[in-house]
């Protein structure tokens, strides 16, 4: 961490409480509020799975947050500790210290903050920084950021700063200006109809030490966005381009980049229809030319597919390829009227949708160039192209009914392709294509209690097979709660690897604490938030999460 | 000397917490998030006429979040009638999800409140690590509850609450 800025921020807290002595409201007005957040693990044995012990036995992930409010001002310290990191974060994390701090200011005018921020222009394609913890995500900037608010719904940005990359910062400066406005909010404030246009423009520097190539040390991108609302109507889109970037992720290519995203939707009572489509064409953008997996990302491409809760719908889950891709998601929400012959009592909603996403078209440069050769401008594609390679396809559908005042139930099936040789990087493995049913019954009683139970199965001749799931879990609202479950790949084609995961929980939550405890097995697996995902391995352990907010 | 400014940080924020926290009262941060057609919207106006305020933070892919949603709703006129409570839905989606708040709150027929805090912003300020979390804020706009997650039923403890607030 750097020690010149946490200086800084010690010595204007100090000047903060001096002048705090000087006034009472400075303690008895401020808010103060933050958590804790806290996961361990012991971990246990059990190689057919590939579950391992770890040097240590024992993993945990501890963050906390202390935020101080006082009118505009504010300032905020995090510390973060992996004693050493759970399994399936990376190395890089173990240690402690504060990973995070920054003092801000902001009115109805404006916002300055110094130290770490997050921020994001748009939608993302150009800049967006975040932290999941989940994901052991945190792609902070270290700097200075100011927004201004000139008029009503005109805002303006300006950052500059570098990313956090574990604990330290990565090695690219990242300048970036944002414009947006309103159209209406201010010309016509009661208007029902509103429209949005806006624009990016991000920069990174890095220093050119290759020995070989003559890299671009000052890369831009650019992005410009508009959307309308009007009644149930909504369209959107937004483009990004970007300089030639050659980097570790694109096969170290001169080629610029370029990326549509559109979404349009229409919703009233009852029923919500939903499009998007993205094509995306070598536009991975880093705050370093060397980084790869999820590490200093400034783009932000999430993928166009449906976002799975239950968890063998989502044993597959598809992940975008930035380097490359063409995609379509359609969705309806419907809801059956209450009170009807169909839709029973209390209404029955149905989920259906349906994604789709392929290669771009990407063509040799010359007959002796083969495509994404290093140090050339790697392939020619045209825009909106879309290559013969699938990825990815589903068609997914989910029913969700209120029987009586006490029982509820969801059944849905989702039909699945998925390109694990391009997803995963596993080069030469056959794609899954895979069918998958579950259904869940909650049956509430005695006021506050209730029962759910939840099956699941997957059914693909690919990967590991079959794999069938059960849990159970009762509930004593709004503390207590106990689930048993077991996933058990019973079609695994190599029969010592017919294995099942056991696990078992227990949470209590009071007010804003929450405790869990969980025993068993899992599977090795893809966890994805938004459009990221993680690999985690299988693991067999014992954990205690304890998280609390004040 | 790194070790010292970090401890002295931490013990100044400490020492202001248990000041602050004596006195109660806490307000809603200041964070500009927008409203479902992309006005911007700064999160020190949300009021309710100095009624009651659920404020709760979901996301579209949450189930749990969803059910609470669900819950409410099928009592919402009968909680807005004893204690003229709104309820203010912050919907924590990204990129990825955003576009599906419209259609999936319209189609379901709630009438709430409903905001995008897309970068998480308003999230981190409240101190929320998880969804579903939920606060009470009474008719002055100052937290008085909060709970994180949901179970089926944990919606009659919000309504004890709220009834709490109304008799005083």
């Amino acid at each position: 961490m750097n020690l010149k800025i946490t200086r800084i921020i010690a010595a204007i807290a100090l000047l903060l409480l001096s002048k705090a002595s000087f006034s009472q409201d400075f303690i008895d007005k401020a808010n103060i509020s933050g958590n804790i957040y806290s996961e361990a693990s012991y971990y246990l044995e059990d190689t057919l799975i590939g579950a391992y012990k770890t040097r240590e036995n024992i993993g945990a992930n501890i963050y906390g947050n202390i935020l101080y409010r006082y009118k505009g001002l504010s300032a905020g310290v995090r510390y973060e500790a992996y004693l050493p990191q759970l399994v399936g974060f990376d190395s890089k994390f173990e240690g402690m210290g504060i990973a995070h701090r920054y003092v801000s200011y902001s009115d109805s005018l404006f916002d300055v903050s110094i130290g770490n921020y997050y921020e994001q222009f748009g939608s993302g394609l150009v800049l967006r920084t975040y932290e999941d913890k989940n994901l052991g995500i945190d792609n902070a900037l270290d700097g200075f950021r100011a927004v201004i608010r000139p008029l009503k719904g005109v805002t303006l940005k300006a950052v500059i700063g570098k990313q956090r990359y574990y604990w330290e910062s990565g090695p690219g400066t990242v300048r970036g200006l944002d414009a947006e406005w309103n159209v209406l909010q201010l010309l016509k404030p009661e208007s029902a109809t509103n429209i949005l246009v806006g624009g990016s423009a991000v920069s990174r520097y890095q220093p050119d030490d290759d020995p070989l190539y003559i890299l671009p040390e000052n890369v831009a991108a650019y992005a410009g966005r508009m959307s309308l609302t009007s009644g149930g109507f909504f369209v959107s889109g937004e483009y990004a381009q970007k300089i030639n970037d050659p980097s570790a992720t694109n096969s170290t290519i001169y080629k610029s980049g370029q990326a549509l995203v559109a979404t349009t939707s229409y919703s009233q009572k009852g029923i919500g229809i939903l499009f998007t489509g993205k094509w995306v064409d070598n536009m991975d953008f880093r705050s370093s030319r060397n980084a790869t997996s999820n590490d200093l990302t400034l783009s932000y491409i999430p993928s166009t597919s449906l976002q799975h809760t239950y968890s063998l719908p989502g044993m597959y889950p598809y992940a975008t390829q930035p380097t490359g891709e063409a995609s379509l998601m359609g969705q309806v929400n419907y809801q059956i009227r209450k009170n009807s012959k169909l839709g029973g009592k209390y209404g029955t909603n149905i989920q259906l949708s349906a994604s789709v996403a392929n290669s771009i078209n990407k063509q040799k440069l010359n007959d002796t160039t083969e495509i994404e050769t290093p140090g050339t401008l790697g392939y020619k594609t045209s825009f909106l192209s879309i290559g013969n390679e699938k990825y990815f396809h589903e068609v997914a559908l989910e029913i969700s009914r209120k029987i009586n005042k006490n029982l509820k139930t969801v059944a849905g099936a989702t039909t699945q392709f998925y390109n694990l040789a391009k997803i995963q990087g596993h080069p030469g493995e056959e794609s899954v294509r895979a069918l998958v049913v579950y259904a869940d019954v909650s049956y509430k009683f005695l006021e506050s209690q209730n029962i759910r139970i939840e099956a699941q199965h997957l059914s693909t001749k690919q990967d590991n097979g079959n794999w069938a799931m059960l849990l159970a879990e009762y509930s004593i609202a709004p503390r207590w709660s106990f689930a048993i479950s077991d996933q058990f790949n019973y079609g695994n084609p190599e029969n010592e690897r017919r294995k099942h995961y056991y696990l078992g929980s227990v949470s209590y939550s009071h007010a804003s604490h929450r405790v869990s405890v969980r025993f068993g097995k899992q599977s090795e697996g893809v966890v994805c938030i938004g459009g990221v995902c993680r690999l985690v391995p299988a693991s067999y352990a014992a954990s205690v999460v304890l998280s609390t907010s004040f | 000397m790194k070790r010292i400014l970090i401890l002295s940080t931490l013990s100044l924020f400490v020492f202001f917490t248990l000041q602050a926290q004596s006195t109660g009262g806490k307000k809603l941060p200041s964070v500009t998030i927008k409203t479902l057609d992309g006005k911007t919207f700064n999160t020190t106006q949300i009021s309710n006429n100095g009624k009651p305020i659920i404020l709760s933070f979901w996301a579209s892919w949450c189930r749990p979040c969803l059910k609470e949603m669900a819950a409410i709703s099928d009592l919402y006129d009968d909680w807005q009638d004893q204690t003229g409570v709104k309820l203010v839905a912050v919907s924590i989606d990204d990129a990825r999800t955003v576009n599906n708040v419209r259609p999936l709150v319209n189609a379901r027929g709630w009438e709430f409140e409903f905001y995008l805090d897309t970068n998480s912003d308003f999230k981190r300020a409240m101190g929320v690590n998880d969804v579903p979390h939920t606060f009470i804020l009474n008719g002055k706009g100052e937290i008085v509850y909060q709970h994180t997650s949901y179970t089926e039923g944990s919606e009659k403890e919000l309504f004890k609450k709220l009834k709490e607030l109304a008799g005083n």
